[in-house]
């Protein structure tokens, strides 16, 4: 099997789940709890928290372990945006994000909240120059991602951050979903007030994430109860998937550091082979995409149709996003780039992971050639 | 470009004069104590630093940890190159595009004195070769962004930019051992940790009242003494059976006195753990005048029982400057944990704040705590934090 949708999801580091058993099998007990089952399950939970803030470099206290990046990015936008109203009801975005981002958004409208969405250049790239011209007095939230899930582009977010040092009564949320442990992200430097990561990205489990929330923030709470995360998510915490979450941060964050290089090579080499195929066009961009995701379209075919014949071959990679891709026809993503409705309704995306291999790529491209020649005598 | 090499100045320490090299030979150990974890890696001695080769591991996590190593005075990470013009170039070409500054300047030294090229010489060659091979970036000696640092020496250049500074002090272990009182509040490891700063090695001694005081406290004195072997070498920890002893205090001195009758408890069993362990001081949390046992009165009466010197770093100063202290070395947030220690159990609603010792002692002989004590010395729990193993705790290694 060659696996290239770790953009959609990612398959579970065997360690992760090593460590997912043991603590779900001998640390069942409530870290709340007064004995020592309780205790136990405690100290756990604060180690993974104090390792989680020493990979990020932060204050562990500034960790909320959540389910995922869908309730984190919701928790982050209606989290600011319910504690802070009386402040001002406008928040700034980008036509680029998440689902769970824009459908969050979208939320708020109904309770009175005004939303703009900052376009994006053929590149995916938003300019700071519209993030300052779209700021009003009203304005309490900036929410941007620092990597496209779709087509990879990075984001700039260290100048945007700049930018907001100047209004401090303007939050700065960041999805980093799709850039943690491929693209750095330095949460003082880029003077983010909030952070959005999710497990399943990072060969972590499904229903693990966190957000990370700088000191002294006030957020409204999306779960009121026992007062568990600071109070801002109730609910007994998932000790057995918050340790897998921190130990795939940990994996993740060594090989970044021993395997970025060979992931860049290997984005390089497949965007070059792509090129030279006359059916193809490139959607990500040459320059500042992240390390592991290529996206490209072949105007006059129907993607499900590639996917499927590549799936034949025991290759499989997507469409748009997976969260988008039950939506019809062209990528969201990809109109908001400015690209034309053959070229944005035929979008493919490889995403690779440090495990992916040269031999992997080298294979898809052949076939993908191959399955392309073959369709094309049909479509084409 | 990658960094291959951290450089380490030593402080004070190289001005000490014929006895350095213990000195040097102790914090060399307690690097490679500290660092462990990172099986690469390798520390060389040197007569003025000490290189640390990163043979391929992360140097980021290593300066980290080598901050909080007492002895010594700056870190920077350095690239390691062949005594030549071209591959120096290239170097810091690679360097500087990574720093990417907006102005910087370069600072050569040659101790090599081989090298073709005078040191000022050099300055100007590099930096001339830096500045046409770069774009935006300019030259400014007085407040330069980025200091490149050549030091040509007879092995090899080092090139090194910033310079990150160090705990300081003396290396821990080359002063000597003493015996800190440790509770669990926010005090007792300021003043362990400010002891360790001067070269003490520290065993610790915990008094621990169950069930009064419950499992998550003496928890809480383990983490602590944990995040102490941080910043130096592993600690023992001697946890007390203290409840049978409190209870009989608590049943018959005068309800005035109990604090202090208390307090001089522990003084006596500390002194007998050190004498038991060959420490010859005890250290304390103590800050004049911040509570009941810590005025002037307290101190003499409870002092009376030993002989020991009693060290106490934090006698002359504000609560405010201990707190930012414990902040500094990331205690805060453990001592604040909201457990019960044993002093805070069993505490008399008005203790005596200027009691007289001869009142103390009149109360102290009318009961015999012999036996109390004796058991208490047969039933120490003792719990060594390795400084060299603390991922071998069973809950890291699920992370």
């Amino acid at each position: 099997m060659i696996y290239l949708d770790n953009s959609a999801t990612t398959k579970p580091d065997p360690d992760v789940l090593h460590s997912f058993q043991q603590v779900a099998t001998h640390y069942f007990g409530n870290p709340s709890s007064l004995h020592s089952l309780g205790m136990d399950a405690e100290r756990l939970l604060r180690k993974a928290r104090e390792q989680a803030g020493g990979i990020l470099h932060v204050n562990p206290t500034e960790i909320v372990f959540t389910s995922g990046g869908t309730e984190g990015n919701n928790l982050a936008i209606k989290g600011i945006a319910l504690a802070h109203q009386n402040r001002g009801k406008h928040i700034i975005t980008t036509s680029v994000e998440h689902p769970s981002v824009i459908e969050a958004c979208e939320g708020l409208k109904q309770l009175g909240f005004e939303i703009t969405y900052l376009p994006v250049d053929s590149d995916g790239r938003v300019h700071v120059k519209d993030v300052k011209n779209a700021i009003t007095e009203k304005t309490i939230l900036v929410s941007v991602m620092h990597v496209n899930n779709e087509i990879g582009t990075i984001q700039p977010i260290q100048e945007i951050g700049q930018l907001l040092s100047d209004y401090p009564k303007i939050f700065f949320h960041v999805d980093h979903v799709q850039g943690f442990a491929k693209v750095p992200l330095n949460m003082n430097e880029a003077k983010i007030d909030l952070c959005t990561i999710s497990g399943h990205k990072i060969h972590g489990l499904k229903g693990t994430g966190l957000l990370y929330v700088k000191h002294g923030i006030k957020l409204f709470s999306l779960a009121h109860g026992g007062g568990q995360e600071a109070d801002i998510r109730s609910g007994t915490e998932n000790v057995p998937g918050i340790v897998g979450l921190v130990k795939a941060m940990r994996l993740a964050n060594d090989r970044y550091y021993k395997e970025i290089d060979k992931l860049f090579d290997l984005k390089h080499y497949l965007m070059k082979a792509l090129s030279k195929n006359r059916r193809i066009e490139i959607n990500t961009p040459e320059r500042e995409s992240a390390p592991h995701i290529v996206h490209f379209s072949v105007p006059g075919f129907k993607p499900e149709v590639v996917i499927h014949a590549l799936e034949e071959k025991d290759i499989y990679i997507s469409t748009k996003s997976a969260c988008s891709s039950k939506s019809a026809d062209e990528s969201q993503v990809l109109a908001a780039c400015g690209k034309s409705y053959d070229n944005a309704a035929s979008g493919l995306r490889v995403s690779m992971s440090f495990d992916t291999t040269a031999y992997e790529i080298d294979k898809f491209i052949t076939e993908l050639t191959t399955v392309l020649d073959k369709l094309s005598k049909v479509m084409g | 470009m990658q960094y291959d090499h951290i450089v380490i100045r030593y402080g004070e320490l190289s001005l000490k004069g014929r006895n350095r090299k213990l000195f040097t030979t102790q914090l060399q150990q307690n690097v490679i104590s500290a660092i462990r974890e990172f099986p690469n890696t390798r520390v060389q001695k040197k007569r003025d630093r000490m290189y640390i080769v990163l043979n391929g591991e992360n140097p980021e996590p290593i300066m980290e940890r080598c901050r909080y190593i007492f002895g010594i005075q700056s870190l920077s990470l350095a690239i390691k190159v062949e005594n030549d013009e071209e591959k120096i170039k290239e170097n810091a070409l690679a360097l500087l595009k990574q720093a990417n500054p907006t102005t910087f300047k370069v600072t050569t030294r040659r101790s090599f004195k081989d090298f073709p090229i005078g040191s000022q010489q050099f300055n100007q060659v590099l930096g001339g070769y830096l500045l046409v091979n770069t774009e935006n970036i300019t030259v400014d000696v007085h407040n330069p962004d980025l200091e490149i640092v050549v030091d040509i020496r007879e092995d090899a250049t080092y090139l090194t930019s910033a310079k990150i500074l160090g705990a300081g002090g003396l290396p821990v272990g080359s002063s000597g051992k003493s015996l800190l009182l440790l509770s669990g509040g926010i005090d007792s490891p300021v003043a362990g940790y400010q002891a360790m700063k001067r070269g003490v090695e520290l065993e610790a001694i915990h008094f621990h009242s169950p069930p009064y005081t419950s499992e998550r406290a003496k928890e809480k004195v383990l983490d602590l003494a944990e995040k102490l072997t941080y910043y130096g070498k592993s600690i023992k920890v001697h946890i007390i059976p203290f409840t049978a002893l409190q209870q009989k205090i608590h049943r018959e001195v005068p309800h005035g006195y109990s604090m202090t009758v208390m307090r001089r408890m522990m003084m006596r069993i500390s002194e007998a753990v050190a004498q038991k362990e060959n420490i010859l001081s005890l250290i304390t949390g103590e800050s004049l005048g911040q509570v009941a046992s810590q005025t002037m009165e307290s101190m003499h009466a409870i002092n009376a029982v030993t002989n020991y010197p009693v060290i106490r770093p934090l006698v002359a100063m504000n609560k405010d400057e201990i707190i930012a202290i414990s902040q500094q070395i990331n205690m805060y947030s453990i001592s604040i944990r909201p457990y019960e220690d044993c002093c805070t159990v069993f505490v008399p609603r008005s203790p005596k704040t200027k009691p007289r010792l001869e009142k103390v002692e009149q109360f102290e002989n009318a009961i015999d705590f012999s036996q109390d004590i004796e058991d208490i010395l047969n039933n120490i729990e003792t719990v060594t934090i390795s400084a060299d193993n603390q991922s071998s705790d069973q809950l890291d290694d699920l992370l």
